[in-house]
């Protein structure tokens, strides 16, 4: 049964218009902005105050071995995946037009890219792809920082480092599978412009996402001590 | 099985009811036996070991899982029918909220029945709740069964303040919803903001307990206060969200006993939203003894006094809605104004602690005790028993015995004044918080013997409202549709209501509707306008919808043709899943990996998938 004919019936009324899940996802993501700010502000409270290094910013010498530890942020690497990231919002708000618009005709004289445009498959494959080069990022990231000496126990930097980045990291991972059954939806059907509201959903969660990585990627990299 | 599967709103209502009242009773229990053994001095009921167990799981089960979830069963069953909508906006996510509950209220309340329950106080303040002080799994229950029950909280909350938003009939605006659906939807932001900040604390936690982080290990440099104020950031918060429900169910009892308009209503609504909004700002004033400094105990004592401001305007708001109105004493009229008696203590001696020097001679002595208890059980619980007594005629089509429910109501006033109010003078007299015994000699003998009967007599009030909650149900008298001529659109669909609720949305014209019919005397002053009926018009056509009258129709659902949410057992395997994935963990510190493993694996499997089987269905059966 289409949305129209449910709508015809009454039953879909809403005070504002807008579908309800267009407002629970804000909601949501209200209490999303909180979550994070917790865990900014502890990785903040407790800059600085780690007892025993690595730290992110300066190398650290251990007074009982002598052994050196480098600064643990590798700033060039995370910029280079904060460009994947950001690039996955463009690919989503891409994605997003081409399954509002699929169906419409294209203009007599459109060149590839403008047909390139309407392929929500490839917009949804480009978001994955840059999500999870992303996640490859930060597990190249992760384990060159357990080499380097610095592990989730090993102090408030690592604890508060990691469960930051982690979640943040589990954020995208959840956004990846999220669009990945969208990409799915649209091999088994085509995603249809009736559909737009549910990747317009994903998107918000998936730039919300990246929102926040930038506010990390101040806070954390480029903010020194 | 019915009600395994259901996505009602009513019978998820009438569920959370009816598991709330348990817990309330079992968390009453606690408070008595504490009292069995605080009645004389150097009691010997319980060693100390088992005393901490109690007051912790007092406190846990009476804010998480009997007054949290009585308000949740309000907004189940009120919200909808208040605001002329058919159901929640999302009703299968209302039953994995209600399912969550249960699963982490029995899991986070079966070790006191082997003496293993979490002992660090309702609180849990790190580092004392870490794994090097707290070594073994009492606290992992309490870690774990907050953060499920905080998932159930967040669920829920999306949940309400989508449907407020969204599925306000036809010219209901804000500035005409009644009392209590205002007080619930500043209730659902506070919720959404103050959860994930817990969650957040209870992760560290987490960690530190399982996986050696060094959040909370002052060894490696950590903030000792960084729990508290985590936890207070949300913990204020939180005492609004128990308390405003209760204030919204009375702003309903009131005007309809009065029969008179509730006094101010926009000023009641602003003051619940600045009682919301202030109450972020003044987590720290529970942490006066700490050494903050100054500045930091100038600020937090001076917001703290402001938040005085709005709850009095409710007071006298409350008082000026009685004011020259024919006052008609119900059983639930009584608890209400027992409320604005008993608050009206608590919200003073509150007063009393909002100066920090004050509050240095209170903190941590039976005054707290007492203040709190005024506010939880003078404000919150009063304002519930009266939504019991007002309400339960809507939900089982009976009216609650009224002579029982007197009784009741002067036996629960009087034990619990004798049980709190001497709390005041030992506290004053120095005697700590959470102590299992005490010397004699120290002035406090009396004063504890007066509480303990005073706790005593509470069974028996409990005891007689429980009863006729139960025998009301069968053999109470029929209460018709609107049995006393309240204003509101709940009243104007038969009790108990049909599954559909409204069989015509109603169009809404004023504040309060159903008086427009019965009684327009009493709303002449107030606006009247068709503002919003014709776009919702525009959206869907008349059909579905009449201007405002009384619906007596008695045919189901389908004789209708009103499309309903079908049954599913999904949400209770999601949220049986979820609960099993977080009981797997306390397992893993035993060295016990095989179970631990096979729970967390299992149940993330579980949940996963019956999510992505619900997900992929839909709502509605389409015939």
């Amino acid at each position: 049964m289409s949305a129209s004919s449910a709508e015809a019936h009454g039953h879909h009324y809403t005070t504002t218009g807008l579908d309800n899940r267009k407002i629970a996802i804000w909601a949501f993501i209200g209490s999303e902005c909180m979550l994070f700010a917790s865990l900014i502000s502890t990785y903040l409270i407790y800059k600085g105050k780690s007892v025993v290094g690595p730290f992110p910013h300066t190398p650290w010498t251990d007074p009982s071995s002598g052994k050196v530890y480098p600064a643990i942020l590798n700033i060039p690497v995370t910029s280079a995946s904060t460009f994947v990231l950001l690039m996955s919002s463009l690919a989503m708000v891409l994605a997003l037009a081409a399954v509002e618009n699929k169906g419409k005709p294209l203009p007599p004289g459109s060149g590839w890219w403008d047909k390139a445009l309407t392929s929500s498959k490839l917009w949804l494959w480009m978001t994955c792809l840059l999500g999870a080069g992303f996640l490859a990022f930060q597990a190249y990231e992760f384990t060159s920082f357990v080499h380097e000496g610095l592990t989730i126990r090993r102090n408030l930097f690592g604890s508060s480092f990691f469960t930051l980045t982690g979640f943040h990291g589990a954020h995208v991972t959840a956004g990846v599978i999220w669009l990945g059954t969208l990409l799915a939806i649209d091999y088994k059907r085509g995603l249809q412009p009736s559909d737009a509201l549910n990747v317009d959903i994903a998107a918000l969660y998936w730039h919300f996402v990246d929102v926040v990585w930038i506010a990390i990627f101040t806070l954390l990299y480029l903010i020194p001590d | 099985m019915d009600w395994l599967t259901t996505t009602d709103h009513k019978k998820i209502g009438t569920l959370y009811l009816h598991t709330s009242l348990f817990f309330f009773v079992l968390g009453g229990i606690e408070a008595i036996l504490m009292r069995w053994q605080l009645m004389r001095p150097n009691g010997t009921v319980f060693t100390a070991e088992q005393f901490n167990q109690l007051f912790t799981m007092h406190g846990t089960t009476m804010v998480f899982l009997a007054v949290m979830p009585l308000s949740a069963a309000f907004f189940n069953y009120l919200i909808p029918l208040q605001i002329g909508a058919r159901d929640v906006a999302f009703p299968r996510l209302n039953a994995f909220s209600y399912w969550v509950f249960v699963l982490g209220g029995i899991f986070i309340t079966l070790p006191i029945f082997v003496w293993a329950a979490p002992d660090g106080g309702w609180f849990g303040y790190a580092p004392l709740s870490g794994r090097t002080y707290s070594p073994g799994p009492n606290m992992d229950f309490w870690v774990l069964g907050i953060q499920i029950l905080g998932i159930s909280s967040l669920a829920a909350s999306f949940n309400f303040a989508t449907t407020v938003i969204n599925l306000r009939a036809p010219g209901m605006n804000m500035m005409r919803m009644p009392m209590f659906t205002w007080m619930s939807f500043v209730t659902q932001f506070l919720i959404i903001l103050s959860f994930p900040v817990v969650t957040i604390a209870l992760v560290f936690l987490q960690f530190d307990r399982f996986f050696g982080t060094t959040f909370y290990q002052i060894s490696a440099g950590a903030d000792p206060l960084l729990w508290q104020h985590l936890f207070w950031i949300f913990g204020h918060p939180e005492v609004y969200i128990l308390i405003l429900p209760a204030f919204g169910l009375v702003s309903e009892v009131l005007p309809t006993n009065s029969k008179k308009p509730l006094f101010g209503y926009p000023v009641m609504a602003y003051s619940g939203i600045l009682i919301g909004f202030l109450g972020f700002g003044v987590w720290a004033h529970h942490m006066f003894a700490v050494g903050m400094g100054p500045i930091a105990d100038t600020v937090f004592g001076l917001t703290t006094m402001l938040i005085a401001i709005p709850t009095g305007v409710k007071i006298f708001n409350w008082i000026f809605t009685m004011w020259g109105g024919s006052i008609r004493f119900t059983a639930a009229m009584k608890f209400a104004i027992a409320l604005i008696a008993m608050f009206t203590i608590g919200g003073i001696s509150g007063i009393t602690h909002s100066s920090p020097p004050s509050d240095l001679q209170q903190t941590d002595t039976y005054y707290i005790v007492a203040h709190f208890h005024y506010v939880l059980f003078g404000g919150a619980i009063m304002g519930i028993f009266a939504g019991i007594y007002h309400y339960f005629p809507k939900m089982y089509g009976r009216k609650m015995n009224e002579s029982l429910g007197t009784v009741h109501f002067w036996l629960n006033l009087i034990a619990m004044n004798l049980t709190f109010f001497p709390m005041h003078f030992s506290g004053m007299l120095g005697m700590p918080r959470r102590i299992y015994t005490y010397d004699a000699g120290q002035g406090w003998e009396t004063f504890n013997m007066i509480s303990t009967i005073g706790a005593f007599l509470l069974a028996p009030a409990t005891l007689i409202f429980v009863y006729n909650f139960f025998r009301s149900k069968k053999h109470g008298e029929v209460a018709g549709p609107n049995p006393w001529d309240a204003p509101t659109l709940e009243w104007s669909i038969p009790s108990p209501p049909p599954e559909y609720n409204f069989a015509k949305i109603p169009m809404v014209s004023s504040r309060y509707p159903l008086w427009d019919l019965t009684h327009p005397e009493r709303t002449s002053e107030i606006p009247h306008t068709q503002s919003g009926w014709e776009d919702a018009k525009h959206q869907t056509g008349e059909h579905d919808m009449a201007p405002m009258h009384i619906e007596t129709e008695t045919k189901t659902a389908k004789e209708l043709g009103i499309p309903m949410p079908s049954s599913t057992i999904k949400p209770f395997f999601v949220a049986l899943g979820i609960v099993l994935m977080f009981a797997g963990l306390v397992f893993l510190p035993k060295g016990m990996h095989i179970p631990a493993f096979a729970l967390m694996f299992g149940g993330s499997a579980m949940w996963i998938g019956f999510l992505y089987a619900w997900l992929t269905t839909p709502l509605e059966d389409h015939h």
